[in-house]
């Protein structure tokens, strides 16, 4: 079985150079950061510099576009949240009918490009004099996010017992009482866990948000802007310090989606 | 509706009613509503609009369908976003056959991990990361020559640029739905074809992929619109000569000023897409519901 063999060799070169593919640009990146050179790369090394991070710190515009990308990512997700979760358990509780009709327009902005979203939202409300600006981004980013958050809230919602809330009925919890006691608390990691979802889909959107940013900068207008007019090693310190925030982020993620699973509703 | 009331009682279920019918409204469908209104108005000065010049017609889709260069793009983009997909398929296919049927389960956490983590990160970054290598004084040139594979730098910004940029983009997209058709596959079912005496190209062609082809087409779908709607890798990893769709809808709007024609480009762009998505789900029996995972 020699041709097997090779095969079998040939299979694992794949996955290695596969695997290359993946991180290779990632790292590439990450290295040209401590580059001398003035337009980041990796060949020739003109020296190790820690100057880059320190450009990059210093840089207000930077500031600026982080401060933006921040607040658009908490006002998405103070909106998206409820939105979300009402729409889930709006959808669970329709009939089989409209139930599908629904679910075809609640997640049809996943089937719309970015860019569209953001021209459609900047046309609107143009029509009432709202320009761009933080709080179009802020629509535009929310009506596609929401989307994110319901799925993930159904799905938690299609492991949770009913009778649960006919119990705390029965025992005289009023219908509000039962929503914050007992469905809420079984909802929880899946909020967490959309809430992170959430943050991370605002901050890292560039294709909806250039079209309704008005003259705000967020940070991938600004990382895009920069690599459009002088790309220096600084963008790449800056990118750097987002991969780590991002991992840092998406392990805290995975941990909450884990505990998502495994997680009880508490009596 | 009423079983919404019975459950959460009045003040709640209105309110979630509310927030559900505010977000469709305002949000879905509104926007998209205006969105057509504008494409078939002619763009006026403001003095003109309500006049009666202003009309609806399909002269903005007809200005599309007429100038030779828009033309030329839109379906350049419509076939490299296709190139894309087939693309990324090629290289995630056995990836995802692997990691659905032959790793251990030790091999696939650590190969799912490996896989996402990328994805985590910004889409402008893993652009301007492609940015860096294909510079023209860049690794991936000066690895070239020093191998003697070339003479001298390649300019690779343009079309291949752009596609190297997506099919990197794009590759959880098309990954993940296949690992989750192959998944359910039954090993006994590749056992049965092998003692059967079947060579493996005829196992999958016959077995894997007829099992998978839910999965292949979801992957391809999103990885198609994903592509056709991208902004950022044609606007860095392009050049002149290499425009996409999206760059010249985005000039309607912040350059030529004329909002009515970039909103029928708009349009035209989100019919495609609705239109790929559905008809390719409708032509592999895939259900709206099983798609958006």
């Amino acid at each position: 079985m020699t041709a097997d063999r090779i095969f079998r060799g040939l299979f694992v070169l794949y996955l290695l150079a596969f695997v290359i593919y993946l991180f290779a640009p990632l790292l590439i990146m990450s290295v040209a950061a401590f580059n001398t050179s003035r337009f980041p790369t990796v060949i020739p090394w003109q020296g190790t510099t820690m100057d880059w991070f320190s450009a990059m710190w210093a840089d207000a515009a930077m500031w600026r576009a982080l401060w933006t990308s921040a607040i658009v990512a908490v006002l998405v997700v103070v909106v998206a949240l409820p939105v979300g979760t009402a729409a889930a358990l709006v959808l669970t509780t329709l009939h089989s009918r409209a139930r599908s009709v629904a679910y075809a327009v609640m997640v049809s902005p996943l089937l719309t490009p970015g860019v569209v979203i953001g021209i459609s939202t900047l046309i609107l409300w143009r029509q009432v004099g709202v320009g761009g600006g933080i709080a179009l981004i802020v629509v535009a980013q929310t009506t596609f996010i929401i989307c994110y958050v319901m799925l993930m809230v159904m799905a938690r919602l299609q492991r949770f017992d009913r009778t649960q809330e006919e119990a705390a009925l029965g025992l005289g919890a009023s219908r509000v009482m039962v929503f914050r006691r007992v469905l809420l608390p079984f909802l929880r990691p899946a909020l967490l866990a959309s809430g992170g979802l959430a943050i991370l889909q605002s901050v890292e959107n560039y294709n909806t948000t250039l079209f309704v940013r008005g003259f705000e900068t967020p940070l991938t207008v600004f990382i895009a802007t920069k690599v459009r007019t002088g790309l220096t090693p600084a963008v790449n310190a800056l990118a750097l310090v987002i991969i780590a925030a991002t991992i840092i982020g998406a392990i805290a993620y995975e941990i909450a989606r884990r505990r998502q699973v495994t997680a009880r509703p508490r009596s | 509706m009423r079983d919404l009331y019975a459950r959460f009682g009045g003040g709640l279920a209105t309110i979630f009613l509310s927030l559900v019918l505010i977000w469709l409204a305002a949000m879905v469908l509104a926007p998209n509503l205006m969105m057509i209104d504008y494409a078939l108005r002619p763009n006026l000065p403001p003095a003109q609009i309500g006049s009666e010049a202003d009309t609806w017609s399909l002269d903005n889709f007809l200005y599309l369908a007429n100038e030779g260069v828009h033309r030329a793009i839109f379906f350049k983009t419509v076939w490299a976003s296709a190139l894309v997909a087939a693309l990324t398929l090629v290289v995630c296919y056995p990836i995802a056959f692997w990691m659905a049927q032959r790793a251990t389960p030790g091999q696939l956490s650590i190969a799912l991990m490996l896989v996402i983590i990328p994805f985590f990160i910004n889409e402008v970054l893993r652009t301007l990361a492609w940015f860096i290598i294909l510079a023209y004084r860049g690794p991936l040139n000066a690895v070239l020559q020093g191998i003697g594979l070339i003479d001298a730098p390649i300019r690779w910004q343009g079309d291949g640029g752009v596609l190297a940029g997506m099919v990197y983009a794009y590759i959880l997209f098309m990954l993940l739905p296949i690992y989750n058709a192959i998944e359910s596959l039954d090993r006994s079912q590749l056992e049965a074809a092998r003692d059967l005496g079947s060579p493996t190209w005829r196992t999958h062609w016959r077995v894997v992929i007829p099992h998978a082809k839910a999965g292949i087409a979801t992957g391809c779908v999103f990885t198609f619109m994903l592509a056709a709607g991208s902004y950022v890798a044609p606007a860095l990893l392009g050049s002149p000569g290499s425009r996409w769709f999206t760059e010249i809808i985005y000039n309607w709007f912040f350059e030529g000023g004329d909002w009515n024609r970039g909103a029928a480009y708009a349009l035209t762009l989100l019919v495609l897409c609705l239109a790929v998505v559905l008809v390719t789900l409708r032509l592999f029996r895939v259900n709206l519901t099983d798609v958006a995972k």
